[in-house]
């Protein structure tokens, strides 16, 4: 594990850091970020920084922070202190629907999916290609949908039998890429992802993984929230722990292991 | 395994079985369950055609599609409505309302060209629907007011209103020649005069009318006309798709950035246009509107919608089933009225229809998704 000095004075003092890549700017680059519900102050002057092509975790025992910190990074919440910058410039994220304006892409633990609509549909729900219906009326381009969304599946090594079919009919595993395609089609440039295994059987825990990977070797930077060790080991390039709404560790997951890490998130 | 569970809830067994259940279903089983309002639609018709005489006639099957007509129009809106996991009650009395108001506008015009009362009446009737609308699309969509009880108010307030406008007996308009939009053909023989369209063949009077023949009465012109753009919005436009997604999962919806106020409030818009388009229908048939002229065909046109496949729970449903569905309560009420049985049983015939369409739903989630 390596020790360095801290790139900030954050709320705590000085906390193990790694080494992040010089001469890159960071994706996403959050200073002082701090979120108060009333009295209680669930993120206290974070920093946290994500690099191009990085998986970082984000761990953290429950109401340590990390939802909060990654809601305003989303949309959901507004800081009340800080900044967050996205490839250096300083933006404002007041909404989910800006966020995702931006290239911040989430996928939430509950999908966000309509079941009742087949995955291309699902792949471009708000953002439908206009076509021709009947040949003279305005209508929707399902057959341009039907096509590109099976290009981004297949990309992504994802295998849905019929893209027509309600997602409701796929399993938990090809639920959770279809929302991952999503993203992916629309060139996420930070993709967010809360618990993305926690609901699934192993098989498609690996699937998801793989998934990851995948994005990874995409150059797509992916923050993964997540309370099972072995996923964060096996995909994480680095983990960001919090405890009691502050960062109290950053670390290469090559440096780390499991109880040490347990160990700083119940400190 | 329903399809119910394959959702995140039981992780193991979905990876285990999920392979399974997209596969299983027969696709004959599948079909059948997709097609059943059809395919109980045919087999109404070959019942009646064996039992009923005089069923089984071009004739009868005309009057049978300018009968539904109103129940119909009716219907196209609420199944928006519907998928989007709402209601719309005051459909019924807004259409009442319509029918009323026109014609008190049309009969105060009594003396003007032909076209201008039907222009103007067409006009009063397109208000009551967009404001009617309005109402509801701003209770429900912006006012978050759960749609039973939103509508529940506006059907109170037109039916009230209805009552007031037309002090209670039926408003009856005494200009001549209005009765043909409502009544009239496309086409009409008549083995001496000819074929003629949109008339009687000239020269046909007295009791040679009685021989005359019409083809494609203008109730089933109409009907067609506003199912095909109903079809063509729900089924091929972006609103459509939205509808959809809004009745599957409106948080998802919201998300994906689709305007979730805004596209309920067109959705309670359209409803109430087309309520106030059968009431439109109903004046032209009837020559006149009532207040309490859709009363008992609100729940008929849920119970088509229902018998059409459209999942009350929302997300689900087509314009297209809605008109099988209306189709199958037509061709009921025809074919007892022909067999002489008491209409009341009609009743009692369209309610085992729509338990039968219920549970042949469930028994769909239970077999294939």
């Amino acid at each position: 594990m390596t020790m360095l000095a801290p790139h900030s004075a954050s709320g705590a003092a000085s906390i193990p850091q790694a080494p992040h890549p010089e001469g890159l700017t960071p994706v996403l680059r959050c200073r002082k970020i701090t979120k108060r519900f009333g009295g209680l102050v669930a993120v206290d002057q974070v920093d946290f920084d994500v690099y191009p092509g990085e998986t970082v975790a984000l761990l953290g025992d429950n109401g340590a922070g990390k939802s909060t910190l990654i809601q305003t990074v989303a949309g959901v919440h507004r800081p009340d202190g800080g900044t967050i910058e996205l490839d250096g410039k300083e933006v404002d994220i007041p909404s989910p629907l800006q966020a995702r304006d931006l290239g911040i892409e989430t996928v939430f633990q509950d999908l966000a999916l309509c079941d009742n609509l087949g995955a291309a549909e699902n792949i471009f729900l708000g953002r439908e290609v206009p076509g021709k219906a009947y040949g003279c009326l305005p209508g929707l381009n399902n057959a341009r949908m039907r096509s590109e969304a099976k290009a981004v599946l297949s990309e992504l090594h994802i295998n849905i039998r019929n893209l027509e079919a309600p997602v409701r009919t796929l399993s938990g595993g090809q639920r959770q890429a279809t929302a991952i395609a999503r993203a992916v089609y629309w060139k996420a440039k930070l993709m967010i992802m809360d618990e993305p295994t926690a609901a699934l059987g192993v098989p498609e825990q690996k699937k998801v993984l793989s998934l990851i990977e995948t994005l990874k070797s995409r150059g797509v930077p992916v923050i993964i929230i997540s309370h099972n060790m072995q996923d964060v080991f096996e995909v994480a390039d680095r983990l960001f722990i919090m405890r009691r709404g502050r960062a109290v560790a950053d670390l290469r997951a090559a440096d780390t292991n499991a109880n040490e890490v347990v160990r700083l998130m119940v400190g | 395994m329903s399809a119910k569970s394959t959702s995140l809830s039981s992780p193991a067994q979905d990876a285990a079985t999920m392979q399974d259940e997209v596969l299983a279903p027969s696709n004959l089983v599948a079909f059948a369950g997709r097609m059943w309002a059809v395919l109980f639609l045919i087999a109404l018709i070959v019942f009646f055609s064996i039992t009923a005489p005089g069923f089984f006639d071009l004739f009868n099957f005309q009057a049978v599609g300018a009968n539904m007509a109103v129940l119909l129009v009716l219907g196209l809106g609420q199944t928006f409505v519907i998928i989007s996991a709402g209601i719309d009650l005051s459909t019924g009395f807004v259409m009442g309302l319509s029918s009323v108001a026109s014609a008190i506008v049309m009969q105060a015009l009594t003396g003007y060209p032909l076209p201008v009362i039907i222009l103007l009446g067409l006009m009063t009737t397109l208000f009551i629907g967009l404001a009617a609308g309005a109402v509801n699309g701003v209770l429900v969509a912006y006012m978050r007011v759960p749609p039973f009880i939103a509508t529940l108010g506006t059907l109170s307030i037109a039916e009230g209103v209805a009552y007031v406008l037309s002090g209670g007996p039926p408003v009856s308009i005494s200009t001549r020649g209005l009765g043909f939009f409502g009544n009239g053909f496309l086409a009409y023989f008549h083995p001496e005069a000819g074929v003629s369209f949109l008339a009687m063949p000239s020269g046909v009077t007295g009791t040679a009318v009685r021989d005359v023949l019409g083809f494609f009465p203008l109730q089933v012109v109409y009907i067609v006309i506003l199912a095909s753009f109903c079809g063509w919005l729900l089924g091929s436009t972006r609103f459509g798709r939205h509808v959809y997604a809004v009745g599957g999962n409106p948080k998802a919806a919201s998300r994906a950035g689709i305007p979730l106020g805004w596209t309920l409030f067109k959705i309670y818009v359209l409803c109430a246009v087309s309520a106030s388009l059968a009431g439109f229908l109903y004046v032209l048939r009837f020559n006149g509107g009532v207040a309490n002229a859709g009363d008992a065909l609100m729940l008929s046109s849920v119970a088509a919608i229902a018998i059409g496949g459209a999942s009350m729970l929302g997300g689900q449903g087509r314009i297209l089933g809605t008109v099988v569905g209306a189709l199958v309560i037509a061709v009921i009420q025809n074919g007892l009225v022909i067999l002489g049985i008491d209409p009341f049983w009609q009743y009692v015939a369209v309610g085992a229809v729509i338990i039968m369409a219920v549970l042949v739903d469930q028994a769909k989630g239970r077999f294939f998704p």
